[in-house]
């Protein structure tokens, strides 16, 4: 599985390469170095470059000291000190109100929250306080600054609290936005543009990859622009639209429809909110099939929303209605897991239903 | 003779075991008046007397259990790295006697909640080796139908609401229940429990003034085992004093490795509760193992500490010295009784071994009531296809 994430991370790293009408690369120079890191590794660097940068910058949450339960802040406390990379309580609305506060008098608070699953108790700060400062203070106010990350998403044993994908609670909050990268060399850049981007940002980071995505990722200081999705696949049967760790799961169900004659094309959103609308209609223009996977329960996920703006805008180009293949309507199970999951064999059945539709 | 005057109401949790005690002579209720190992420290009220009623069948329960608890947390060890427990899985050795200590003084109609640390407390309101193994490994003979898993043990019969993820999320709940039972006159109180690191959570301290409010049968117990995971209370916490956090709430503390402290503690807490309202425990506890199985729990505190605290204050070591000074049983009893408690873990683990997981189907029930539930579609939409071998 390592290997095969390995491979799929680089074969999208490929340089010079260019897809599509909206395809971002990040062109590698010569000069530049690369490094073999894994994503907790690429955010670590991320963070660093972020505190390097900016001396207004700050990372704080439980237990990110000692770097934190999934390593991405190690060593940052022994470089930036005490005083820029500390622990908080055990209180996430506090921690995040806390963030919201600093990022309202010009700071960048990269707040840290330790699963994803624990984020609700914060939801209120952010949507209530985050989301609507500027807008509710006429611009004078304004936190920017602000720059959540949550580890989010299934890890084969996490059971009820430590697989949740909330995305979908965030991406109906304007004044927000969501960001989800898929693999190390993503993360860094986009992780790099949440922090610099003059809104609050919740950044979901899938814990599975953590460790098992390793990639080459530039050593240098680079960014990848919000609200542009990539084509990170082409092909003309079906488009197919996800986001994080499940890309790799879609990637496979490609392959092994590409073995039964349907091409495929993959994109990667990117960004959630406000998400790249163009890109995913060019697309389906031109494949006619839209299939979205997530692992969040498919009732209100976000691809409910991915399919009726769709379907406004290319509802005679349809040749199939949008199939969307996502986690089931029930807590996150524990022995369940697998039978709750979006796999590659269902996605599979979906993109051949759709396309023998 | 001894055995004539065996009282079954004793301790509540001896009766899976009293087939053991016919082999053992000092049986009897007698009184026996143990001291705490430290006074208990009061905020707002009286502290209880230092002196605490027992008998050599509670002494010798209390062992059992204990031995029992502290078996079973390290055989749950084991069969988490045999990758037999999968998912989170937090142990509880260090801590029994807290969970003793409580059983002894409450009967089961007082209701304890706690978080994820759950396995020895539902051991304690009377749920067997075989539901905890088979909950742990979720199989369908669990407690919970083996869809809860370690961190989510329940039973209702004794009044027991498990078993919670969110720390802190617990208490609030609590303290609902405590209402319910001043509402129903049930004469019965709650005992809401949580740790260190989440006493700093907004809502613990929202229940805590309702409680206060309405006079509500609840009592917080904070147990204290000084680490939020990894990060050591004087780091989290202004006030470490967590007994005192209740400001017009009156607290006490307690030495959380004293079974007996703990028991009178909570008589006197239930007590406190029934007539006036809400109070706080904090039980100075310690527990050897990391914050969970993914935590060796050495990277934030000495291996001297954890030894000397084991060496020290070990519950069960305590309640050995007693055992013996008060000659209710010869060391080699005990070993025997060891022995006999390793066989049974072993037992019922091999039980559980051989109960099967619960059927694909269990997957969508009980996510609403009957006959309200969810489907689930297949990639068509058109029919269920989540039914797997």
């Amino acid at each position: 599985m390592a290997a095969l994430l390995g491979r799929f991370g680089r074969k999208l790293v490929s340089p010079g390469s260019s897809h599509g009408a909206r395809r971002v690369s990040t062109t590698v120079c010569e000069s530049e170095t690369v490094k073999s890191l894994n994503l907790y590794s690429a955010i670590n660097q991320a963070l660093r470059i972020a505190l390097e940068t900016d001396p207004r910058s700050y990372v704080f949450g439980e237990d990110v000291g000692f770097g934190g339960v999934f390593r991405c802040t190690t060593g940052l406390a022994e470089r930036f000190g005490k005083n820029r990379v500390f622990n908080t309580p055990l209180c996430e609305q506090g921690i995040v109100g806390f963030g919201i506060g600093l990022a309202a008098m010009g700071n960048r608070a990269i707040v840290e929250i330790q699963f994803a699953d624990y984020i609700y108790p914060a939801f209120d700060q952010i949507v209530n306080e985050a989301a609507k400062f500027r807008y509710r203070s006429g611009n004078q106010f304004n936190c920017g600054g602000l720059t959540i990350r949550a580890p989010y998403g299934a890890v084969g044993h996490g059971g009820h609290y430590h697989s949740q994908s909330p995305e979908a609670f965030f991406c109906h909050v304007p004044g927000i936005k969501v960001v989800i990268p898929r693999s190390p060399q993503e993360a860094k850049g986009l992780l790099l543009s949440c922090i610099r981007d003059p809104n609050p940002v919740v950044f979901f980071e899938p814990k599975w990859l953590y460790r098992q995505a390793v990639e080459e990722v530039p050593e240098h200081d680079y960014m990848i622009p919000l609200s542009e999705a990539e084509v990170i696949r082409e092909g003309n049967d079906i488009t197919l639209v996800g986001w994080g760790a499940q890309l790799t799961i879609m990637e496979q169900a490609c392959l092994d429809a590409e073995k039964e004659g349907i091409s495929c094309e993959l994109i990667d959103l990117k960004t959630l909110l406000p998400w790249d609308k163009e890109t995913v209609e060019a697309s389906v223009k031109k494949t006619g099939r839209l299939l979205i996977s997530h692992e969040a329960p498919v009732t209100g996920g976000f691809g409910a929303e991915i399919s009726a703006t769709i379907l406004e805008r290319c509802f005679l180009k349809l040749e199939a209605p949008v199939s969307r293949v996502c986690g089931l309507d029930t807590p996150f199970p524990l022995v369940f897991e697998p039978f709750y999951m979006p796999t590659k064999n269902k996605i599979l059945d979906a993109i051949k239903s759709t396309v023998n539709y | 003779m001894a055995l004539s005057r065996l009282s079954s109401r004793s301790t509540g949790i001896s009766r899976p075991f009293s087939a053991a005690f016919s082999r053992f002579l000092s049986t009897d209720t007698t009184p026996i008046t143990i001291e705490t190992s430290l006074p208990f420290t009061a905020h707002l009220c009286d502290p209880p007397s230092r002196s605490v009623e027992s008998s050599s069948q509670e002494l010798l329960t209390f062992y059992r259990t204990m031995a029992l608890m502290r078996r079973m947390e390290i055989a749950a060890d084991s069969l988490y790295k045999a990758k037999l427990i999968r998912g989170f899985c937090h142990l509880y050795d260090g801590q029994e006697a807290v969970a003793i200590g409580m059983e002894a003084a409450i009967t089961k109609k007082d209701a304890i909640i706690t978080a994820y640390r759950d396995h020895c407390l539902f051991l304690g309101r009377g749920g067997s080796l075989h539901e905890v193994f088979s909950e742990l490994m979720g199989r369908q003979d669990g407690c919970s139908k083996g869809k809860g898993g370690s961190m989510h043990f329940y039973k209702k019969e004794s009044s027991f609401y498990g078993g919670h993820g969110i720390v802190g999320a617990q208490v609030p709940l609590g303290v609902g229940i405590a209402f319910a039972q001043k509402y129903s006159k049930d004469e019965a109180v709650t005992f809401t429990m949580y740790g260190d690191g989440a006493a700093n959570q907004g809502q613990l301290f929202e229940a805590l003034n309702i409680a206060a409010l309405w006079d509500l049968p609840a009592i917080l117990v904070c147990e204290n085992n000084h680490y939020g995971m990894g990060t050591a209370e004087w780091r989290a916490a202004k006030s470490p004093s967590y007994y005192k956090r209740g400001d017009y709430v009156p607290g006490l503390k307690v030495d959380g490795m004293d079974a007996f402290a703990v028991k009178q503690a909570c008589k006197f807490a239930k007590d406190h509760a029934l007539e006036k309202g809400p109070i706080i425990l904090e039980m100075d506890t310690y527990r050897y193992h990391g914050h969970s199985m993914s935590d060796p729990g050495s990277t934030y505190r000495t291996r001297d500490e954890i030894s000397g605290v084991r060496q020290e204050r070990d519950p069960i070591e305590r309640i050995k010295k007693l055992v013996l000074s008060h000659d209710i049983a010869t060391e080699k009893e005990l070993k025997d009784m060891e022995k006999e408690i390793r066989k049974e873990v072993d037992d019922a683990i091999a039980k559980a071994k051989d109960c099967p997981m619960p059927e694909p189907s269990e997957l969508f029930t009980n996510v609403y009531v009957k006959g309200y539930g969810t489907e689930s579609f297949g990639p068509d939409r058109k029919e269920v296809k989540a039914a797997l071998p």
